[in-house]
């Protein structure tokens, strides 16, 4: 089945012996993809499974922001019930927290990358890699279900007692989670024996590309803080099916211990999301700044700093629940020193642009909107951090501009960025340049128009989680749905250009931006077997010896 | 009652009025962290510019690959921030500890949290309504206890919130500074009606706050009117509307129900009548609705209402058997 002889001709003359044979036609048929081993199917089967359900969350966003153009002071009169009102933004919320964003750059881009990072085959344990693919996808066909039956109305965060007492269909959304939870400490677990055993000879620990130091942190905290989401979400479907009284007041149970619970892992789980995504800035802002990264002991110790401190915080998404004063104090504390590693990582980004060569292309684009948004998310955990403001702030719009810069600013678009980055490795194909930055500009500014209201909006005092508002409010809340329809054309835009690159891309050289990691020195697409002959490992940025070559349109290193 | 629909119109730009004494402590802070922010933001900002602009790729330049490390720079950039955000963290819990320390002498409201509807007790007289009424200058402590599941007690303008919590008592107090009428939201996500789950507390000099107490306790003498006072009192607003004919809230309207017959959820029809009603608010299970099996189920006020308090709920609801009277 293999295409040893391809009738077809190059336009580009690649230093690959057998430039058309590929992993993406090395076999072919559908069980040739749903049976795979190879790393980068399932990378790419992620890939699509996780556009999929950032398309699907997307769609509930938009509702979101059209109901509340109108204050729907009259339920009778409003687009949406109060309680689809509900479904809906559980169901976006859900989504886009554990099928999108907690697998996305791990699952996806991680999987693709990590074994050619490394110079190696493929992760440590194939077929426990496939198998996490499909447990993703039995979560989905989970949260799936919840949709077309009685809808799910708690919140991502399943508070007790009204997750117990809600008649939605919280028994599949938990159980959807839970073996979601699954997926992710069985990639967790993968890349970290990979990292820790297959590192090539030459390759130390500080040798290694920032991008695998952030999946390795993300990786810990997968494994060890996952374990927790499940035993909460199992204690909450005993608690619905049986009734065993931990969590419901009724049976003497207490409601703020699920909450402990949760956010024990879910205040790390924030870091599962953005410690990848900032590993992704390191890559683009060095790679197309060619230049090295600035600091990078302590870009990778301070990965390490918030994966740890990130397991003493919880408490900061609860300091008006009721928890004694020195405890909340105490979290307060600990809140404020996990904002220092980020600052510093987002001074060490710009020290690597200071006298480089910095090509503004679409990744790049993507990586300087990452920088601002994300700051902008990081300074206003401050306002959150710190007590007394939270008192006011906390479950107000003003949380959900916070998480959306961080999440949605941050991860979202380091995300895109790096898949602008690496898209020419992972299908072979350029895309159009100017398109793909009119897209970064879009989602830019569209972004802004819809967040950055809604700081206002919390700060005025507009609860969370409401579908229906008082009149004051209506102003800021339609800015903020126009702002959301300018950033889903954004989105838009950036998946034309990608989709259109498929079809119409010109062929994508070995190594088109310059990078000095390995994944650039096997053609693109990799071979199925990665690389033919093992590559001599060297320091990931050193660019002084990458060079451009005008006639392949790649760059390559110079033998020294 | 209309002065009460547009309560709190912003004075500034971030915030609604400062209408407690926790007002001055958090704007201040606020202020002072956005400063801050503002003065990290903008030199952030536009070194990235001045770098994008300066060091871009372009025929004829090459950038230097030198610049990886500075020890005192780097230095620099992790101490400055720390002793910014201990300062940040200490003037935060300063803060905090006057909003946590309830002061001695205090007036006494007890606040009952029940899907969807707040309703105050007061403790001088034992007079209740679902608006708060506080006295201006005076130290507050409020009392807080859900019915059913988590809700929080939010007034933006007092810049104080808290969660209730089912099963333990949580307490807040607040000092009013200013009178006037302004927002009061549940800010903990509660269930299909959250967002109506809203009221208003209204600040009163010292003499205007005595009388309305006195006016409170007074429960209507007419029975229709008495069954309105305790739909308001009781939480039963929050899911059935009295609005329009077969307005559909977590629970039925009541409106033009009486006399026909109504479908159940095992199949049975029955007429709407006393019977029906009574069991309606006792064992709510019993006479559940077709329609409703997916709805917050109605709580049962078995034990919490008096047998004339139902009889006066039960005249009320028939009082709205002609249709839409609109009682607001
Ligand atoms: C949490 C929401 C909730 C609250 C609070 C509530 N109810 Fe209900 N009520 C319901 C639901 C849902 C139904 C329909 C299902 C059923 O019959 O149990 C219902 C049904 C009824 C019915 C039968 C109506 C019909 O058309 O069949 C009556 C009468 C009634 N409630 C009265 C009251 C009274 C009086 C109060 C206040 C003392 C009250 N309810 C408070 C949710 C509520
Ligand atoms: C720079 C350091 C950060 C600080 C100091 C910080 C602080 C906080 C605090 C105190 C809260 C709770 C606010 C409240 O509910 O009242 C919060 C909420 C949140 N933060 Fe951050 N944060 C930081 C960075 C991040 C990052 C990087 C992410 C994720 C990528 C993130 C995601 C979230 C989310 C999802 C919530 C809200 C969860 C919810 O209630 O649904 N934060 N943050
Ligand atoms: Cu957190
Ligand atoms: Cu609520």
């Amino acid at each position: 089945m293999s295409a040893v002889t391809s009738p077809m001709t190059t336009t580009v003359a690649s230093p690959d012996k057998s430039p058309e044979h590929h992993y993406l036609n090395h076999s072919s048929g559908f069980l040739s993809w749903a049976l795979t081993l190879d790393h980068k199917r399932i990378g790419m089967m992620y890939l699509a499974g996780i556009l999929f359900s950032f398309f699907l969350g997307g769609v509930f966003a938009l509702a979101i922001r059209i109901h509340l153009w109108n204050p729907n002071l009259d339920p009778e009169a409003a687009w949406l019930s109060n309680a689809t009102y509900n479904r809906v933004f559980t169901l976006h919320g859900a989504i886009m927290v554990f099928l999108f964003i907690i697998p996305s750059v791990p699952a996806a881009l991680g999987n693709f990358l990590l074994p050619i990072m490394l110079g190696t085959k493929d992760v440590a344990f194939p077929r426990l890699n496939l198998g996490s693919f499909y447990l993703w996808v039995t979560g989905l066909l989970f949260f799936t279900y919840t949709l077309f039956s009685s809808g799910i109305d708690t919140g991502w965060t399943f508070y007790t007692p009204y997750s117990i007492e809600s008649k939605s269909a919280v028994e599949a959304a938990t159980l959807g989670v839970f073996i979601l939870g699954f997926s992710s400490i069985f990639t967790g677990l993968n890349f970290i024996v990979t990292i820790n055993t297959m590192r090539p000879p030459g390759m130390t620990w500080f040798k290694m590309p920032l991008f695998l130091w952030a999946v390795y942190a993300t990786s810990i905290i997968q494994v060890l803080a996952t374990p927790v989401l499940g035993i909460t979400v199992l204690l909450l479907a005993l608690e619905r099916f049986i009734g065993i009284g931990i969590f419901d007041p009724a049976l003497n149970g207490d409601p703020v211990t699920f909450q402990h619970f949760f956010w024990f892992y879910s205040h790390p789980a924030v870091y599962i999301m953005i410690l990848p995504a900032m590993g992704i800035i390191s890559e683009l802002m060095s790679v197309h700044s060619h230049k090295g990264i600035f600091g990078y002991r302590m870009i990778a110790y301070s990965s390490i700093a918030i994966a740890l401190f990130g397991f003493l915080v919880w408490g900061h998404h609860m300091f008006t629940s009721g928890m004694a004063d020195v405890t909340t104090i105490v979290f307060s504390a600990l809140t404020f020193t996990v904002s220092i590693p980020s600052a510093i990582k987002v001074f060490n980004w710009l020290g690597t642009m200071y006298q480089g060569t910095v090509a503004l292309n679409t990744p790049m684009i993507y990586a300087l909107a990452f920088i601002f948004l994300f700051t902008i998310g990081g300074l206003t955990g401050l306002f959150l951090g710190a007590l007394s403001t939270d008192m006011h702030l906390h479950d107000t719009y003003f949380v959900v501009a916070h998480f959306h810069y961080v999440m949605m600013g941050g991860t979202l678009v380091a995300f895109l960025g790096g898949l602008f980055h690496w898209w020419p490795k992972m299908t072979g194909k350029m895309f159009n340049d100017t398109a793909g930055i009119l897209s970064a500009a879009i989602v830019f500014v569209g972004f802004n128009l819809t967040f950055l209201p809604q700081f206002v909006l919390g700060t005025r005092g507009m609860p969370r989680r409401y579908a229906s508002y008082v009149r004051e409010f209506q102003q800021l809340h339609q800015l903020s749905t126009i702002g959301a329809m300018t950033l889903g054309l954004g989105l838009l835009v950036a998946g034309l250009v990608l989709l259109h690159s498929l079809f119409y891309g010109k062929k994508a050289p070995m190594n088109p931006w310059g990078g000095a990691t390995l994944e650039w020195e096997c053609s693109s697409p990799p071979p199925h077997d990665n690389f033919s002959s093992p590559p001599t490992v060297g320091d990931p940025y050193d660019f002084t010896s990458v060079e451009y070559d005008g006639k392949t349109g790649s760059y390559f290193k110079k033998k020294k | 009652m209309n002065s009460l629909i547009l309560a709190d119109i912003s004075e500034g730009f971030w915030f609604p009025p400062a209408a407690s004494t926790f007002a001055k402590q958090v704007d201040f802070l606020y202020y002072a962290i956005l400063w801050i922010s503002i003065i990290f933001f903008i030199p952030i900002v536009i070194a990235m510019i001045y770098f994008m602009v300066k060091y871009r790729q372009r025929p004829g330049y090459k950038g230097s690959p030198e610049a990886l490390h500075n020890t005192p720079l780097e230095i620099t950039w992790t101490v400055v921030p720390s002793f910014i955000a201990i300062w940040i963290f200490w003037e935060g819990a300063v803060g905090y500890l006057d909003m946590a320390i309830i002061p001695d002498d205090t007036v006494d409201v007890a606040v009952y949290a029940a899907k969807w509807n707040w309703n105050f007790k007061y403790k001088e007289n034992g007079a209740e309504s679902p608006i708060l009424y506080l006295p201006i200058d005076k130290d507050i402590k409020l009392t807080m206890q859900s019915k059913d599941v988590l809700h929080s007690f939010f007034i933006p303008a007092f810049r104080a919130k808290r969660d209730v919590v089912p099963g333990r008592y949580h307490y807040l107090w607040f000092h009013p500074t200013r009178e006037g009428v302004f927002d009061l939201f549940c800010t903990e996500y509660c269930g299909d009606n959250h967002s109506t789950m809203i009221t208003k507390v209204q600040v009163l000099s010292d003499e205007k706050y005595k009388a309305k107490l006195a006016e409170l306790v007074k429960e209507p003498e007419d029975i229709v009117e008495r069954g309105k006072w305790l739909y308001e009192r009781k939480a039963c607003k929050g899911c059935h509307y009295a609005g329009t004919e077969g307005a559909k809230g977590p629970g039925p309207s009541y409106n033009g129900s009486w006399g026909k017959k109504v479908p159940l959820a095992n199949g049975t029809e029955v007429t709407f009548d006393e019977n029906y009603v009574k069991t309606s608010i006792l064992n709510p299970m019993e006479a559940a609705r077709k329609g409703y099996e997916t709805a917050s189920a109605m709580p049962s006020y078995k034990g919490q209402l008096k047998d004339e308090q139902i009889d006066a709920l039960i005249a009320f609801i028939r009082s709205l058997e002609s249709g839409p009277a609109r009682p607001k």
